[in-house]
């Protein structure tokens, strides 16, 4: 760093500290003000706003918003039902993906070429352009399931899980990092006679802990903050997943924003928990996002 | 590299296989379905077969028309005037609504207008919500985009810091990236309330009682402002990342060799910083422009559109009538102008800042 004369050093170090934390505040406070909001009743919510109370635990403090955000709406449901879509997803995203990228890198097949750069274009088209024919396709598409043959995937789970499956930047991401293994280590297992499948089970995968890492954590931001494709596929309110469920509260004539605040921080701070015990390979993960340019 | 060994058409399809299909199925068969059923009246129920249409759908949603209107004239040709001595005109809808002379003008609505010597002139669109979302959508963009990578750009030169506890403050930053923008939404919506809320009360706190309470997203002029505010708030840190892998390229050799020079800051971030950031920064605003263009949950959340479509945009018009009227040739129509529009863009600034050799 540049040289500084002591009796400067001290104050520029809290000048520094003191715009960083400026900063964090900015970050920091809103969803402080979530959290202490959801604790508190209503009347003394909206009276706090005009102190430094609206970021502290004080007054009538109680999880009273908690309890009748849950009678006013199936919240277990809603968590449940996202817990299961966005893991379902995960879990088949790192399979079907990685097993895709394993075959682009390591395997030489005809057409290979051409079909990975298409499926690279993908990568410009926003889901949201793709939606609306979605929506249609997904009212017409067969399934075959234990209730026999039927037409529809609308207010399924299926409908929520599977078209997210299989994206372009997952595939990408995997055949980035692939590409950085030694070849030798498999063409020796080849010559050894392992078959493929061994190949990517017992070598390729155990070796691929940082990007299934990346691959997941992307996946599950994206999964369990959606909010359109449920929006209008799902109407029956025992599938929804917790994004949609707010619409139990913001469709009152008088929003209860305790209870709003209630659900809100119930839905984020496990993720936000999550994210902060892992939060070096969080970022990671985003900025790998960053390199595809 | 096409060797004995890697050779395996069958193993090779069978594993590239589902993921494959699922892309071709959920991606991009819709993808090109959108331009099909733009060029249909297709719904998303309906007993009628579906027919080609042609390119109407897309004139319903982009269609203009300048009209001259000319004042009401007495028998002697002298212009007509009320009591308060203003022009008047004829009714617009006497040439919108089945008028045979003007079949260009018929089912538009006028979008705006002004005055030209005694005429009048008349803007009319086919759709006036729809253009007003285009537009928003644009602004948006305009706005954010460079905004909001100027702000990543200075939140990753302050984390960017050799410092204790530095990688606390980067944690804290993105915080906000990881929780869900319709959350996010939501807990803004209060933080914006009319009175006495929270925004209200620390812009009065800060300004020593000076700061009128304002209605943020009650004011059309407030609102998309509001909206964008909040986009940045909560994406800045995804893009501070990204600033921040970009700027860890940057051999320190460089930054060694300006401080032997004898560089200040600026021209330290002028000649050594702000080149090696180059593509980095063409990536940015790509990332960006494209998450602006499919605004969608802020809105739904937040305002609905309103107020008096002042936060009407593209994606949300598209759900209005592919979801909402169950008009899936509509927004089909909505979606592939929003696709052409994002790639034109994205051309555009791969361009701009293109290597210059």
């Amino acid at each position: 760093m540049a040289s500084i004369s002591p009796d400067n050093h001290g104050l520029r170090l809290v000048t520094r500290y003191a715009v960083l934390t400026l900063v964090a505040v900015i970050f920091v406070f809103p969803l402080l003000f979530m959290v202490m909001s959801s604790l508190k009743p209503d009347t003394q919510l909206l009276n706090d706003t005009s102190s430094l109370r609206a970021f502290l635990p004080v007054g009538d403090i109680s999880l009273d918003n908690y309890s009748a955000a849950f009678e006013r709406a199936p919240i277990g449901a809603f968590v449940l039902n996202s817990v299961l879509i966005t893991g379902a997803t995960v879990l088949l995203t790192l399979f079907v993906c990685s097993l895709a990228a394993f075959s682009f890198v390591f395997l030489d097949w005809s057409g290979k070429a051409v079909i990975f750069s298409i499926l690279l274009a993908t990568l410009i088209i926003p889901y949201e352009t793709i939606f609306i024919p979605l929506l249609l396709m997904a009212s017409q598409l067969p399934w075959i399931g234990g209730d026999g043959f039927e037409i529809g995937w609308l207010n399924t789970y299926r409908v929520q899980i599977i078209p997210f499956i299989a994206d372009g930047l997952t595939i990408f991401l995997f055949v980035q990092f692939f590409r950085d293994l030694p070849r030798e280590l498999i063409e020796a297992s080849r010559v050894e006679g392992a078959s493929w499948w061994l190949i990517y089970r017992r070598i390729v995968m155990p070796l691929s802990g940082p990007v299934i890492a990346t691959a997941a954590i992307l996946k599950f931001l994206f999964m369990y903050n959606q909010y359109l494709w449920p929006l209008m596929v799902v109407q029956d309110e025992s599938i929804r997943p917790v994004m949609v469920g707010l619409g139990y509260f913001t469709d009152q004539l008088n929003v209860p924003w305790g209870e709003v605040m209630a659900y809100l921080t119930l839905i984020t701070v496990p993720v936000l928990a999550f994210y902060l015990s892992l939060q070096r390979v969080f970022i990671s993960s985003v900025a790998s996002t960053g390199v595809k340019g | 590299m096409a060797s004995k060994l890697t050779r395996a058409n069958g193993a090779g399809w069978l594993m590239a296989g589902p993921g494959v299909l699922l892309m071709a199925t959920f991606i991009i068969l819709p993808f090109f379905l959108a331009f099909a059923f733009s060029l249909t009246n297709q719904r998303l129920a309906s007993p009628n077969p579906t027919e080609y249409v042609g390119f109407s759908n897309y004139s319903d949603l982009l269609g203009l028309a300048v009209f001259r209107l000319e004042p009401e004239r007495d028998d002697a040709g002298e212009v007509l005037r009320d009591d308060d001595g203003v022009i008047e005109y004829p009714r617009l809808r006497n040439f919108t609504r089945n008028n045979d002379a003007y079949p260009h003008l018929d089912g538009k609505r006028e979008w705006f207008s002004w005055q030209s010597g005694e005429d009048r002139m008349v803007v009319l669109a086919s759709d006036v919500v729809f253009v007003r979302a285009l537009l928003n959508t644009f602004l948006f963009v305009i706005v954010v985009a460079p905004l909001q990578a100027a702000c990543a750009l200075g939140l990753a030169l302050l984390i960017n810091q050799k410092l204790r506890g530095i990688s606390f403050y980067r944690a804290l930053y993105f915080m906000p990236v990881v929780v869900s923008i319709v959350v996010v939404s939501l807990l803004w919506k209060f933080i914006y309330s009319p009175g006495d809320g929270l925004l209200n009360n620390v812009l009065g706190f800060l300004t020593f009682g000076l700061f009128q309470p304002h209605d943020w997203l009650g004011d059309p002029g407030t609102a998309l402002g509001s909206i964008m505010a909040m986009s940045i708030w909560q994406g800045v840190g995804f893009h501070m990342v990204i600033w921040l892998s970009g700027l860890q390229t940057i051999s320190p050799t460089l930054y060694e060799a300006a401080e032997i020079e004898g560089a200040s800051k600026r021209q330290t971030f002028r000649y050594v910083t702000w080149p090696g950031l180059r593509n980095t920064a063409v990536l940015i605003l790509i990332v960006i422009t494209m998450q602006a263009f499919a605004l969608f949950a802020q809105v739904d959340v937040m305002t609905g559109g309103g107020p008096l479509d002042s936060t009407q945009v593209l994606v949300f018009q598209a759900v209005e009538r592919g979801y909402g009227r169950q008009d899936i040739s509509g927004g089909s129509a909505i979606s592939v102008i929003l696709f052409v529009v994002v790639l034109c863009i994205s051309l555009i600034q791969r361009y701009l800042t293109r290597e210059k050799t």
